[in-house]
Formats: C-alpha cells, structure tokens, sequence
C-alpha cells in the first residue's frame, strides 16, 4: 500500500491527472492471484492478469500475460463495449470477429446457419 | 469509499472473503507442500475477496470485490509497483 502511494504520487499522477481514479489493492503473499489463477508461484509475483465482471459478478472474459508484456488498454474497452451491447440486447445480437461500436453485430438463430459469410465479411475483422 | 484508514505501521493483508476449499496437496519435493492454484472459469462467479488498498490519498480497508456488485469491473493484478500495465 505504501508502494501503491508512492507510484502513483511520484510517478503515475504525472501520467493521469489527479493519479489513479480507481483503489489499487494489496495482494502481499499472492492469496488473491492464487484465487484467480494468476500467481506465478516461480517469481513469487502477480502475472499481469486482466478480468472482465459483469454487474452479476459473472466473469466474462480475461487475460494472462508474463510479466515483461503489457495489456492493450483499447482492448479491454472494446471487450467491455462488447458484452455491455450482449447483455443489453439480451443475447439477441452478438459480436463478431473485430466488432467494435458502429460495426454491425450478428443476430445469432436459425436463420443465421450457414450464412455468416453473407452477413460479415474478413475484411470486418480488421480495425 | 468510506472505509479509510489513517496511515499506520500495520500491515493488513488480503484475503479470500468466501471460504474457498483451499487444499494442500504434495509435490515432487518431500517435505513440499505448495496451495493448489487453478484458473477460475468464464462464466462463473467471481469469487469474492477483500484487500487493503489507496485511493487518492488515503489508505482504503477492506475493498470487496463485491462492493462493486452491480456495476463492471476490470480486475487487473500486476507484478510490482513501478512497472508498467
């Protein structure tokens, strides 16, 4: 914790305005990580995990990385746009490959078997 | 959050909130013993934990993950202050 305030007071406030806007957690000896699967149990540290938690409290997605590789920030956010139109459409439309907000979504069904390939395109998988 | 805590020499740790079966279970080595450790699923409940933590200029106690029931969240772990993310 007395790390946490002297990153974000030293360093990271001179990233973000106004430092870290969100709690930074002390996980000293690696229960929580082990909880999730994420303590590299080799190195005694937290491997850069990355979860996504619906409102239910259901995880939806997450990442794993060793430690020299960092997340793409965009990424997570794309994700979370995309479960957030999942769940406020119920589950009546879903996104495909390189969806991102404004990209057209699939309306899973019977209607839909065997024609994805006339309703997306390859090309829709890239930015 | 009003659940702050003045700054002190105490080091509160974290914790599992739930009670999770945690086993011992030996390894390779003798006289070993290491937590089993398995990924957690999609689809599934989170479990639920509590944590020291800093916020904007004061020490946090006791964030749940479950405080932030209702809402998304993204729960990111890290391997050490003063890397990257």
């Amino acid at each position: 914790m007395f790390t946490h305030k002297v990153w974000n007071d030293a360093e990271l406030s001179k990233m973000v305005e106004g430092g870290v806007p969100f709690p930074m957690l002390s996980d000293v000896g690696g229960d929580i990580g082990r909880l999730y699967g994420v303590f590299n149990e080799g190195a005694k540290v937290e491997n850069r995990g990355r979860f996504i938690i619906d409102p239910d409290g259901v995880i939806q997605g997450y990442e794993v990385l060793t430690p020299p590789v960092g997340r793409n920030v965009n990424e997570s956010l794309r994700q979370i746009q995309a479960f957030q139109l999942v769940r406020d459409t119920k589950g009546a439309e879903a996104t495909p490959s390189g969806w991102r907000p404004g990209k057209k979504t699939l309306k899973p069904g019977i209607d839909l078997v065997g024609k994805v390939w006339e309703e997306w395109k390859v090309s829709e998988a890239d930015d | 959050m009003d659940n702050q805590q003045a700054a002190g020499c105490a080091r509160p740790t974290a914790s599992a909130a739930a009670t999770k079966s945690e086993e011992s279970v030996e390894t390779d080595q003798p006289n070993v013993t290491a937590k089993e450790m398995s990924m957690v699923h999609v689809g599934e409940k989170a479990p639920d934990f509590e944590a020291p933590g800093y916020q904007k200029g004061a020490f946090l106690e006791n964030v749940k993950l479950s405080d932030y029931a209702g809402k998304w969240v993204v729960l990111c772990f890290y391997p050490g202050d003063f890397t990257f993310v």
